[in-house]
């Protein structure tokens, strides 16, 4: 015995059936793994978008009449609009993906028990909820961006090739995209609109999700409804809806005012005055939205501890 | 330390006492088998053991606090809350791997070497799976990994006999060692007999009978006698009686062995039959009491 103590060192000898070390883990990121495999929509819905519109992309190109009659500035906009179409439909894709994977997002693991397997593993609640937030608050945003860019860069050399007949030149259909200055503003839009301007609607979804035993959809958004209608009859005042309706109204609204027939797709996604980085980050409702945001998630992550399987 | 320590452990649904004050001590190295009713708070009573639901009173494992220690809790013990909760999108490859990359203890080639046995192909789907297979799938997951403490809420519900017999042999041939120990809740209870080394009767959120399997041999006593000496035997006051193939078969709590030996041939009672008595004898208690 005390041989064996001796020959061996002493931090094992201490410790003699010691526990096996512990394997590392990367438990947020194979939680958002478990989203991916388990939420296919989230990639595969924007990708069909994409795939659509450049279908529609090659129809157009196919039955495009001559741009030569008209003004320069008409030129750049026949070019122009099915590049901010395309943007458009899959980022809309995005945000409606966005919106239906937060309602399901904490609601469908408790309504088909699987909620009872995730729990059986060291996986906290917190980063549970925070992998599921980072969905449509962070990878939907930056993916659709990733997509559209990857569009725009099969779009450009097909247009090119069937450009290639009449007299806009290359240098022409670059300047009226004005490319890096899109890119710019697109990633703006997305980081102003929908991450920091929605944040509050995508954390309010998850709570919601988190909450429900049944219909999230419904709570989601008959109670908003309801308060709004109640405060209009009662009180003749709209601050709810207003409230409301400017935090999903302004994002979209976004170059609505500034787009004219002049101008290019940089000037379309052009966000409006309020959006602009000078006023944007003064914003009370910025802030203040955030907070909430962070108040309905922190909800959400002590629900997913309380709640059980439906 | 023990494994699992409950002094006072309540738990109610709004008006409905799932748990009414148990206290419960379950050592390192033991397979304790809960049984009760339906409704009687077995389910509760591991929720509770696993940081899914709160409660009163005071409960270490693994001197955790579970409600609030759950996912540190987690890396030292497992459970199967019952065989329909692996996820039905996921593939075995994907289980495998999500597993591992969460899971500080998973031993992957482990898994794998469970599963090789089996006719699961990492391919499929859960959804493709039998129910048999599923559960298979999920007891490969939890024995490749190295914790301290296994729950098993029913966890052969559903399953034909083959897989449930194959279910407790794997258990207890690649899992059970003297460091771990393994509660278990079922209502098929002749199935766990010579699985578990401790047994509980729980009813109604209480505690109405706990032992180890030794005790119970010593304790209860089952004779089977004919029925001429059947007043005989009566005298000895039977926790319980049942008639069979003509005779009549008394269980006896503490009696005198060698006193039951000369009515007929003594044995130990099955768990099923000692559950029966037990069960009656506490639900008529219950019932007179309120009378």
């Amino acid at each position: 015995m005390s041989t064996q103590s001796n020959a061996a060192p002493e931090s094992s000898a201490s410790q003699p059936i010691a526990a096996p070390s512990l394997l590392p883990t990367h438990p947020m990121r194979w939680s958002l793994q478990r989203e991916f495999w388990e939420n296919r929509s989230i990639y595969l819905a924007p990708l069909w978008a994409a795939g659509i519109g450049l279908a529609g992309f090659l129809i157009h190109l196919l039955k495009a009449h001559s741009l030569a009659g008209l003004d320069s500035a008409h030129q750049k906009l026949e070019l122009t609009v099915p590049y901010m179409l395309v943007a458009s439909l899959i980022m809309g894709a995005a945000f409606i993906v966005s919106i239906f994977y937060s309602l399901d997002a904490l609601y469908g693991e408790r309504r088909d028990r699987t909620i009872l397997f995730w729990k059986s593993l060291p996986v906290s609640d917190l980063t549970t909820v925070l992998s599921k937030a980072s969905i449509p608050l962070l990878i939907l945003p930056f993916l659709a961006f990733a997509i559209v860019v990857a569009a725009i860069v099969v779009m450009l050399p097909v247009n090119m090739i069937a450009l290639g007949g009449s007299d806009i030149t290359f240098a022409q259909l670059w300047q009226g995209l004005q490319l890096w200055q899109s890119a710019k503003m697109l990633l703006y839009h997305l980081v102003t609109v929908h991450i920091l301007w929605y944040a509050p609607l995508y954390a309010w979804l998850l709570l919601v999700s988190a909450w429900a035993r049944r219909a999230p959809l419904l709570w989601a958004f008959l109670p908003p409804l309801i308060v709004s209608l109640f405060e209009k009859l009662a009180f003749h005042t709209s601050y709810v809806s207003g409230l409301l309706l400017g935090r999903l109204g302004m994002g979209s609204g976004a170059g609505g005012q500034g787009a004219d027939v002049a101008t290019g797709p940089g000037a379309a996604l052009m966000p409006s005055p309020q959006f602009m980085p000078d006023r944007f980050f003064f914003l009370p409702g910025l802030w203040l939205g955030l907070l909430v945001a962070a108040g309905f998630i922190a909800l959400a992550v002590q629900l997913r501890h309380r709640r059980e399987p439906i | 330390m023990a494994c699992i320590e409950a002094r006072g452990l309540r738990k109610t649904f709004g008006s409905t006492v799932a748990l009414a004050g148990l206290d419960l001590r379950v050592e390192e190295g033991r397979i304790l088998g809960l049984v009760g009713p339906n409704g009687a708070g077995k389910t509760t009573a591991l929720d509770a053991i696993l940081g899914l639901i709160s409660y009163e009173g005071e409960l270490r494992v693994l001197g955790r606090d579970p409600w609030t220690e759950r996912d540190l809790l987690m890396r030292d013990v497992c459970f199967i809350a019952d065989v329909a909760v692996l996820p039905r999108w996921i593939r075995v490859s994907q289980a495998l791997d999500y597993v591992a990359g969460v899971h500080p203890r998973f031993d992957r080639v482990r898994a794998e070497g469970f599963l090789s046995k089996t006719n699961i192909s990492r391919r499929s789907k859960v959804s493709e799976l039998s129910k048999g297979m599923v559960a298979q799938l999920h007891l490969a997951l939890v024995m490749a990994i190295d914790a301290k403490l296994l729950v098993l809420d029913e966890p052969t519900l559903g399953l034909d006999i083959l897989y449930r017999k194959q279910f407790y042999d794997s258990l207890l041939n690649d899992y059970f060692d003297r460091n771990r120990t393994i509660v278990v809740t079922t209502n098929q209870v002749e199935e766990i007999q010579n699985v578990i080394t401790d047994l509980m009767f729980i009813d109604s959120g209480r505690i109405v009978l706990s032992c180890t399997m030794e005790e119970l041999e010593s304790r209860y006593a089952e004779v089977v006698v004919k029925p001429e000496q059947a007043s005989a035997a009566r005298a000895l006051k039977p926790i319980h009686e049942r008639q069979g193939l003509g005779r009549s078969v008394l269980l006896f709590d503490r009696a005198d062995r060698q006193q039951l030996a000369i009515l007929g041939e003594v044995g130990t009672p099955s768990i099923a039959d000692l559950f029966v008595a037990v069960m009656g004898n506490h639900s008529n208690q219950r019932q007179g009491a309120v009378k």
